[in-house]
């Protein structure tokens, strides 16, 4: 969707304040929230990979009034209800509904390391031929979905050259929105800064974007 | 039209959205909270532990691992091992993700890694402009800075006036290279070794290393040593 959350390119947005010395969370509640939504990622109905969607449908208001982590809160109670685990009359009252069923944790303590350290790739190791080849030049599809896209507006309609081919991953378009993992190659695109911004850009100077198969098209 | 807007995302979301703004707009730093958020994640936390649906011990050990053992120092390793053995920095460029997994460095958010070479000719800077992607594995979790809309907006524009804000001023003949991480790949920056840095060893060199600098905000110094001795 074209949403705030696509800044790439924006004017306005201030000064880039930097803390010394910042501590990794700043307040308890923050390691709170990032610990819970990992901890229930093993659980099949938790959709994990539709938090930034559900990020990305907070008014653009408060959207940007939010904080990285407060988004976060946002995202996650609305995943917790879309998977069933807790009902919006619960997440609201902070109280349990009477009766309800009692279930056994999927991540234990002792296995938080190998989880770590494993991860959730989204890599698909499936045969796919690719669309594009390295040093083709390519132009980003001119394409407004209304769901999850990872096509930034600035890349729209730009063309550029591909860089390198990362491989076959599964597609967030289609993947967040249900509809499967429709897997293919992704590239790093490079775009010239003046194609992207015109002559105040640098000449020299250029924006590497990863993108999928679906997001371009021959130049 | 604000209803429509809101129809967008089901009730509860935009209810807590709307609190938890409320609670934040009494203050000027986006990213300072105030006690609101606090209550609402405890409250997420009672309800899930109470379901069984999530093991606080578990937590606890997630929130460990982030703040204590999962950080920059990682990356510099890599980072100092790359400049100290060529070898290892050829696998490092050619396959990162197994270079870096030689380290022990795996997981989530460095699932599939790219590490990409600063010279004195090019000059590599790395951002997020839809969220905040950061490779977690090496650098840890990103600081609040690399998440803001300031950093997000403005890398891909005017990344040679966003350096100059970080203290680098690059010479007009050095070519920049931002990359908007935005799909499944992460990249970390492997800096320049710095001039003068010939006699140290892999754990001296590793202390030199920053985090701005593997995100390619800064240069590696020798002026470092001091700062942390």
């Amino acid at each position: 969707m074209n949403g705030i959350h696509d800044m790439g390119g924006m004017h306005g947005m201030g000064p880039i304040e930097r803390e010394k010395n910042e501590p990794v969370f700043h307040e308890r509640w923050e390691s709170r929230i990032f610990a819970l939504r990992r901890a229930m990622r093993p659980w099949p109905k938790f959709n994990g990979k539709s938090n930034r969607y559900h990020v990305e449908l907070i008014p653009p208001e408060e959207q940007l009034r939010l904080s990285y982590y407060a988004r976060f809160v946002v995202a996650f109670s609305e995943l917790l209800v879309e998977g069933g685990f807790l009902t919006a009359e619960e997440i609201l009252k902070g109280k349990p509904a009477q009766r309800s069923p009692k279930a056994v944790p999927l991540l234990k303590a002792e296995q938080v390391p190998d989880f770590v350290a494993k991860g959730a790739p989204s890599r698909r190791n499936v045969d796919v031929a690719p669309l594009f080849k390295v040093g083709q030049a390519v132009r980003g599809r001119n394409i407004n979905p209304l769901g999850h896209t990872r096509l930034p507006r600035y890349a729209r309609g730009r063309v550029g050259t591909v860089d390198r081919d990362h491989g076959v991953f599964i597609f967030p378009d289609t993947n967040v929105a249900g509809l499967g993992e429709k897997p293919q190659h992704v590239y790093a695109v490079r775009f010239g800064a003046r194609e992207l911004w015109g002559e105040q850009a640098s000449p020299r100077d250029s924006v590497y974007i990863d993108m999928w198969d679906d997001y371009l098209e021959p130049a | 039209m604000d209803s429509t807007r809101r129809g967008f995302l089901a009730t509860t979301g935009a209810v807590v959205a709307q609190d938890l703004a409320k609670a934040q707009d009494h203050d000027h730093n986006h990213q300072v909270v105030p006690s609101d958020p606090a209550l609402r994640v405890k409250s997420l936390e009672s309800l899930l532990v109470d379901k069984g649906l999530v093991d606080r011990a578990a937590l606890d050990a997630l929130v460990d691992t982030y703040e204590h053992k999962i950080g920059p120092r990682n990356g510099a390793r890599v980072v100092a091992k790359a400049w100290t053995d060529p070898a290892y920095k050829q696998r490092l460029l050619t396959n990162a993700t197994s270079a870096i997994a030689e380290l022990g460095y795996t997981g989530d958010q460095g699932e599939d890694m790219v590490v990409l070479e600063n010279t004195s000719r090019v000059h590599n800077l790395v951002v997020c402009t839809l969220c905040s992607c950061y490779p977690w594995p090496v650098l840890g979790l990103p600081p609040v800075w690399y998440k803001s809309a300031p950093y997000r907006s403005r890398s891909v524009i005017d990344p040679r006036g966003v350096l100059r804000e970080f203290g680098l001023e690059l010479a007009e003949d050095v070519e920049v290279r931002v990359w908007d991480s935005t799909a499944e790949v992460r990249y970390l920056v492997l800096p320049e070794r710095p001039a003068g840095s010939e006699t140290l060893s892999e754990e001296a060199l590793a202390a030199l290393v920053t985090r701005d600098a593997m995100i390619g905000v800064a240069k590696v110094t020798l002026a470092e040593t001091g700062k942390r001795a």
